[in-house]
């Protein structure tokens, strides 16, 4: 490893290129965002705009004259940046924990801390609740220790409720990003800083982060994005003092049918959505700078000194006390206690004795689930990486229509992130109900729609990554004889498995986790499991309840498995040696 | 009278294999022609018997597609958005609480079903049987039985009782703006103390916000994560919910209660009443109204109950027993028409939101 690669990165940058070559490869997922976001947007907008007794004139510069959205505007944001800064301050240690040490069970509580990404909102408020709330376990135990007569921890329905939910939640992005990012990168220059005598503090400081800020900057634009437009956590857990613009939309189009105003505030929505794409682009491209690479498991180090093991026990101490006892909680309550079978509501899970039509026997929800699930990672992988290449090596010109088509692509990627899903489900309402795309009511549409929310996380995996790639590596290849296919499998692949693999379990999480059916009109015959559990917590009842939490437990596992899953045979397919 | 006694023991006979037999799709005789598709839009909440659908199926040769469309509000504004290409023949679940504007909206048209002669005419909301009712159910605020008996207090006997000191923190509702039963309860209020009375619904609000009243923006969470006598154990011993829950929880106990863990609240009710309607452009309009017959029949009035947790409005129709010993409809309700919540409903909801959550 010569430090001389530093200084060679700028020529190799400095070559211009025309759009044409990145425009081709990307052309399918821009044909994808054309037709599945881009065309119901504008539809949605038309009839929005379109004076009837559904619109009454509002314009995106009118709506913020309301003083109220102009505070829901603020608040979105305020409280985004702040949940973005705490759960990068959390996450990125943790990152950095996982990419550089080797300990026991890593790869399960990896898994574990992207668990919180598929649940419910509802079954994490009660999870809470149970936990924090004035009956909770934490308060209780305070009151019978202390003998106080009050509950001394008041935190459901104020912001710090709200940013723990939201850290709670989107750990497992910085995780994901950031370590992926890391354990694909050699950690020499590290272990040079520290030869040449600087102190922990300064090698992170001086030589990781800065190496680390392309996806540093992609996983806090994201954070950022999934908590702006943030609905359930913000309605449930701050109790319904606090409105994001979301909330507003949705309370627009649902209850008051005011589709100008909804829209208008969408299109504010959109407006903050480019500029933090653009933000963090620049902020991509500016840091990036090509190393070599090294497989994952030959950069992990055994925790050997005092300070690792702080930082590897300070990690796990944080999944198991704020990802992990919410959850445990969960699969606690799922027992049935009272009677003489503990598990009575896994067993009820398959009864049907009302003979209701809309009965789930668990293990079809579980398909439906995997199914949807394991349709999005496919098609947001083989739409998100050529996308990705075509970023990545579009920004690498310094000059030309390429950089700048580049820019432009990562920018607008974010864009479905940050859009109101109450929008885009009309949206789709108003522009798939003629042939020959009539695809209102189809099932197709479902993961269609999770793709558009997969993709922005796929290319924000990859692209920071695969623009870091020293690209000489792959040019020693072609220099060899590789097709270009060739050197992507054999090159980049291997070298690339963390960030690959961070991008596929996103694409199938985002659809584990995702609540369609307020977004989509949901035809009953694929339900999957988010369906089930919300079926369940629309009546009241001991068994109804036990029910959801039983499904949201079996969930809990089907992610970890399918993670675990997922991790094992992308290492096995895509590692260098055993190829 | 033989007969009837003999066709009584087949249909309880049949009914019983049918409940055994695993569920299987109606076997077409070869002759008939391909069964005709008949689309409904409705909410989430809604549910059947799988051998009840099968049924009207098998009559009519027809095959039934239920597309869900989210909460009642969504369901209704999905149907208003889509009234030029309609997605399905009829629209269920539109309450008293959205009539005003699915009426207005002129998306369903009128049908005059023989059916509707079971029906007691206080249900018929709208003349023209553009909309016809179905069920009704109240919403009702659930108290804590054991809370309350454990702190020593008597359930209140008012809504006015609600913003006393001892009731402070101790009551959670839904926001109107985004749940049914709490629009229901705002209704209520209105009702209660009109606008323009001495103490009108605005004060009572104030007085409920200065008490500590504690909004939830849904159903689920509010019973399940803030109510203390749901399984979810949460907070506070009084919350707007059903004045089915109390049933529902013996219902759902699996015999593990035989008492409902928690009461209604005479006076706090609200009549909902829910419709069924014919949209405009529909594809098969004469199964669409055998449809309409067929829900207002008693065989599917018999079913909603234990499928819904409402009551059915056919007058002949049975309710199940946990209906009969724990679920009855409150004394009295509040109601307001549908043109004054049609007027109303937005500025109420606006005004609301500044009193309470501002």
């Amino acid at each position: 490893m010569s430090p001389g690669q530093w200084g060679r990165s700028a020529t190799l940058r400095a070559r211009p290129q025309s759009a044409i070559a990145p425009l081709l490869i990307a052309s399918p997922a821009l044909v994808f965002l054309a037709v599945f976001f881009a065309w119901p947007l504008i539809e949605i907008a038309r009839v929005s705009f379109t004076p009837s007794e559904i619109s009454r004139g509002a314009t995106p510069l009118t709506v913020l004259r309301d003083p109220a959205h102009l505070r829901a505007l603020g608040f979105s944001a305020g409280q985004a940046a702040l949940s973005t800064a705490l759960t990068l301050l959390a996450g990125i240690p943790i990152a950095l924990a996982f990419a550089r040490y080797r300990f026991a069970g890593q790869r399960l509580w990896r898994a574990l801390a992207v668990a919180p990404f598929v649940m419910p909102t509802v079954v994490v408020a009660a999870a809470f609740s149970a936990l924090l709330g004035p009956r909770g376990a934490l308060n209780s135990a305070l009151q019978t220790a202390f003998g106080l007569e009050q509950p001394p921890i008041q935190l459901m329905g104020t912001l710090p409720m709200i940013l723990l939910a939201h850290v709670f939640y989107n750990v497992a992005v910085v995780l994901r990003l950031v370590g992926g990012f890391l354990a694909a990168f050699d950690p020499s220059m590290e272990e040079a800083a520290a030869g040449l005598g600087a102190n922990r503090w300064q090698t992170f400081r001086h030589v990781t982060l800065p190496v680390a800020m392309p996806s540093v900057g992609a996983a806090a634009a994201l954070t950022f994005l999934f908590t702006f437009t943030s609905f359930g956590v913000v309605l449930i857990l701050g109790g319904a003092r606090f409105a994001t613009l979301e909330v507003e939309i949705y309370r627009q189009t649902a209850q008051l049918l005011r589709l100008d105003v909804a829209t208008s505030l969408a299109i504010v929505q959109i407006v903050v959505t480019l500029l933090v794409g653009w933000a963090s682009a620049r902020l991509e491209t500016r840091a990036g700078a090509p190393l070599a690479a090294r497989p994952a498991d030959d950069i992990r180090r055994p925790v050997n000194s005092p300070a690792a093991r702080a930082l590897v026990a300070g990690s796990l101490a944080f999944i198991i006390l704020v990802l992990g006892l919410p959850l445990a909680t969960l699969a606690w309550r799922s027992l049935d206690l009272s009677g003489s079978d503990p598990l009575r509501y896994y067993a009820a899970l398959s009864e049907n004795p009302r003979g209701s039509l809309f009965f789930v026997p668990p293990q079809t929800a579980i398909r439906n689930s995997l199914f949807f699930a394991g349709a999005t990672a496919t098609l947001a992988m083989l739409l998100g990486v050529p996308l990705s290449y075509a970023i990545a090596q579009g920004s690498r010109s310094a000059a030309g229509g390429a950089a700048r088509l580049a820019q432009s692509l990562d920018a607008l990627l974010l864009l479905p992130l940050g859009t109101s899903a109450a929008t885009l489900g009309l949206g789709f309402l108003v522009a798939f109900d003629r042939p020959p795309l009539e695809l209102r009511t189809s099932v197709a549409l479902l993961p269609l729609a999770h793709t558009l929310i997969a993709l922005p996380f796929v290319a924000r995996a990859l692209v920071p990554a695969i623009r870091a790639l020293d690209p000489r590596l792959r040019e020693a290849a072609r220099g060899l004889g590789a097709g270009p296919l060739q050197a992507l499998r054999y090159v980049d692949l291997p070298l690339l498995a963390p960030p690959f693999i961070a991008a596929a379990i996103f694409a199938f999480t985002v659809s584990l986790g995702e609540f369609g059916a307020s977004l989509l009109i949901a035809r009953p015959e694929y339900p999957t499991m988010p369906m089930v559990i919300y079926r369940f917590l629309g009546q009241p009842g001991a068994l109804n309840y036990g029910q959801a939490l039983a499904m949201s437990t079996l969930m809990m596992l089907v992610t970890l498995v399918s993670v675990i899953a997922i991790e094992r045979v992308n290492e096995q397919a895509l590692s260098a040696r055993k190829a | 009278m033989k007969r009837l006694t003999l066709s009584l023991t087949m249909a309880t006979l049949l009914t019983a294999c049918a409940l055994q037999a695993p569920p299987t799709r109606p076997v077409m005789q070869p002759q008939q022609a391909a069964p005709r598709t008949l689309t409904i839009m409705t909410h989430d909440s809604f549910s059947a018997s799988e051998d009840v659908i099968a049924e009207f199926e098998r009559t009519n040769n027809a095959k039934v597609v239920i597309l869900k469309s989210g909460d009642a509000g969504s369901t209704l504004n999905k149907a208003i958005l889509s009234k030029d290409a309609p997605l399905a023949d009829v629209i269920y679940g539109v309450d008293n609480t959205f009539l005003g504007r699915a009426l207005a909206a002129d998306i369903v048209e009128p049908y005059n079903s023989p059916a509707l002669a079971d029906i007691p005419d206080r249900f018929k909301l709208d003349p023209q049987n553009r909309m016809l009712p179905v069920d009704y159910g109240h919403v009702i605020i659930n108290y804590d039985k054991a809370y309350l008996q454990e702190k020593g207090l008597a359930p209140p006997t008012s809504l006015r009782e609600l913003t006393e000191p001892q009731w402070k923190g101790k009551l959670v509702v839904q926001n109107p703006a985004t749940s049914s039963p709490g629009l229901a309860f705002l209704l209520a209020t209105i009702a209660a103390f009109p606008e323009g009375s001495a103490y009108d619904w605005k004060q009572f609000w104030r007085d409920l916000r200065a008490n500590d009243v504690y909004v939830s923006p849904d159903w689920s969470d509010a019973y399940y994560a803030q109510f203390s006598g749901s399984s979810g154990k949460g907070p506070r011993p009084l919350v707007v919910s059903y004045a089915t829950s109390p049933a529902a929880e013996v219902f759902f106990s699996e015999g593990k209660l035989e008492e409902p863990p928690t009461g209604n609240l005479e006076g706090t009710a609200f009549e909902q009443i829910e419709f069924v309607g014919i949209l405009k452009g529909a594809k098969n309009r004469d199964l669409a109204e055998k449809w309409v017959d067929f829900m207002l029949s008693r065989r599917f009035q018999e079913d909603i109950p234990l499928q819904m947790f409402v009551y059915p409005v056919a007058q002949t129709a049975k309710w199940p027993e946990v209906f009969v010993k724990f679920g009855q409809p409150p004394a009295q309700a509040f109601s307001l028409t549908p043109e004054q919540i049609d007027q109303g409903r937005d500025q109420w909801i606006e005004t609301w939101t500044q009193l309470v959550l501002k």
